[in-house]
């Protein structure tokens, strides 16, 4: 039996959990992509490394950190160290994997952490990009997780943050960031999408699986950009008992995010 | 050299590494010297209206929180600021102080954006916001501790980073890739809680270092608080300890509690009541200046504030603190 009475979050959290491969170095982003790691330590990726980037790599998450600097993202860690010595770490190639969040994305997978409207007169000034730029830059794959509406899923950013294909097919290379490394995946509250980066793809970004409950239309219609349809649309797994369990009695019982 | 692309944001401080280098020729002194003093009188001697000013690390972990809410107390304005930062720099900013940003992040994290931050830039109080990712800025302090002039790297390339920071771009003469040039940037103030140090300044941090060992050595004067004031034989018995050596201080301030209501990794652990009570507040800014009313104002020093938190509470939150296990 599968409890019907999720929220959207919590369906995104598991489905971004499920993301995460076992054995591999992740930066971990505040906020979303903080629960989803823990998640995914408790369930399918034992040995996952998560790596924070004021300096903590390879904690124990038991508890949900607040911050990335917290005592909690080096608990019975295995280094503390500082901001170069780990983003050092990703530009030298050792950080498999990136997990972020943003304000807004656009087709091409680039976010926005700064500002909404003009950079100089904006009408909302943001945090700014903390290290989501440098996990975008130099992370071998990045995954954004993000609230599922058209004031966020936009034709273009207004300020382009963290990239992700930035303009299109080799834009990356073009622009100096290191060969090889990309956006995978986006984790909505609607859905989970990938990228239509195969040879002579538009490198935009694609619907790959619906969560139970929406329909293709529904995604279309909450995204403000052209998204690609394939033929073949999956419907991922809603959360299982344990993964809500998890949720709400070990990872967040405080309700911060849940 | 080309220059393939030149960001258009204000170099808030040149990067005059030959200037830094005779700093420390003719400023610094290498002589133990006894650098204890108080919040105040750190922050008269050294802090002045339009200076470039950074703290380390982090609003709500390991920060110079007795030091910020002195310098708030002083109300030195027009201030310059290196920003990363949470509950510290929000107080600046609600006090009016802060006219310039060199910004990677100010934000409350798990309880959202700032509105500080917000209110500040948006009625343009704060004239300008020049944008650098977290590697970026840290990289900008190594090349200063390095003292070269700036550092090439692989980040905010392609992106509008480049474009609202003062970076450039160019091709790289030995592999032709295109490189981030990031200007060495020079602190005329830092602000660095740490665990323990002795009374010339030489300095220990347990746990994350963030980046505290870079911006001590990219700053011209250095303000140290201390959660514990220690005889210079513990430094000697654990000198690899050591992240920032006696030189490169100029004031060390006896704090303890100092990074409240943050935290202190092993000391003691965040005061989440006090942390909302600022995230609520600082919604209006009648909220915010009742807030600064209670908790900086209407206070005399740190020691009348720690009075005000009361005994009972800071040893709870050092039983809450991280333990070693």
């Amino acid at each position: 039996m599968t409890d019907q009475t999720y929220s959207k979050t919590e369906l995104m959290i598991c489905v971004a959990a499920r993301l995460f491969e076992d054995g591999t170095t992740a930066f971990i982003g505040t906020g979303i992509p903080m629960l989803a790691a823990m998640l995914a330590t408790k369930t399918s990726a034992p040995n996952l490394v998560p790596v924070f980037e004021f300096g903590g790599l390879g904690a124990i998450l038991e508890d949900l950190p607040r911050a990335v600097g917290e005592a909690r993202t080096f608990h019975k860690g295995i280094l503390a160290a500082g901001i170069c010595e780990l983003m050092e770490t990703a530009q030298r190639g050792f950080i498999d994997y990136g997990f972020l969040g943003g304000a807004q994305i656009d087709p091409y997978g680039n976010l926005n952490t700064v500002t909404i409207g003009d950079h100089d007169h904006p009408k909302a000034r943001l945090p700014g990009s903390g290290g989501g730029n440098d996990v975008g830059s130099q992370c071998w794959r990045t995954v954004a997780i993000m609230q599922h509406d058209k004031r966020r899923f936009v034709p273009k950013v207004d300020f382009l943050t963290t990239p992700g294909y930035l303009s299109g097919p080799s834009a990356r290379e073009d622009a100096g960031l290191p060969i090889g490394t990309r956006p995978i995946n986006v984790v909505s509250t609607l859905a989970l999408m990938d990228y239509d980066d195969g040879l002579g793809g538009t490198y935009r970004i694609r619907l790959a699986a619906t969560h139970p409950g929406v329909t293709v239309q529904e995604v279309i219609d909450n995204t403000g950009f052209e998204l690609i349809i394939p033929e073949q649309v999956r419907v991922n797994d809603p959360p299982s008992e344990e993964e809500l369990r998890l949720l709400r009695e070990e990872i967040d019982p405080e309700r911060f995010y849940i | 050299m080309e220059i393939i692309e030149s960001g258009i944001g204000e170099m808030i401080q040149p990067p005059d590494i030959e200037g830094f280098r005779e700093w420390n020729r003719t400023q610094k002194t290498r002589k133990l010297v006894d650098k204890r003093m108080s919040e105040q009188e750190a922050i008269s001697k050294f802090v002045y209206d339009g200076c470039y000013i950074g703290t380390e690390l982090y609003g709500t972990v390991r920060c110079p929180m007795s030091v910020s809410r002195e310098l708030v107390r002083q109300g030195k304005k027009d201030l310059r600021v290196c920003g990363q930062g949470v509950l510290e720099l929000d107080l600046w900013m609600a006090a009016g102080l802060v006219k310039k940003l060199d910004i990677t992040y100010i934000g409350l994290e798990v309880y959202g954006t700032s509105n500080a931050l917000r209110r500040a830039v948006e009625s343009g109080q704060i004239e300008k916001c020049v944008e650098w990712s977290n590697a970026s800025i840290s990289w900008r302090m190594k090349a200063t501790a390095m003292g070269v002039p700036f550092l090439p790297a692989r980040s905010m390339l392609g992106t509008d980073m480049i474009k609202y920071s003062s970076a450039k771009v160019i091709e790289d003469p030995f592999t032709g890739l295109k490189v981030c040039l990031l200007p060495a940037l020079i602190l005329d103030v830092a602000i660095i809680h740490v665990h323990r140090a002795d009374r010339y300044g030489n300095a220990q941090i347990e746990g994350i270092t963030g980046f505290g060992a870079e911006m001590a050595r990219a700053c011209k004067r250095l303000i140290i608080s201390t959660e514990e004031i220690v005889d210079t034989d513990e430094i000697r018995k654990y000198p690899d300890r050591t992240i920032i050596p006696y030189f490169l201080v100029d004031a060390v301030v006896h704090a303890p509690f100092g990074s409240h209501p943050g935290e202190m990794a092993y000391v003691y652990g965040r005061d989440e009541p006090v942390i909302r009570e600022w995230v609520e507040a600082s919604k209006t800014p009648e909220g915010a200046k009742a807030y600064l009313d209670k908790y900086v104002y209407g206070v005399g020093n740190h020691q009348e504030y720690m009075k005000l938190i009361g005994n009972e509470r800071l040893s709870q939150l050092a039983e809450e603190r991280e333990k070693r296990v």
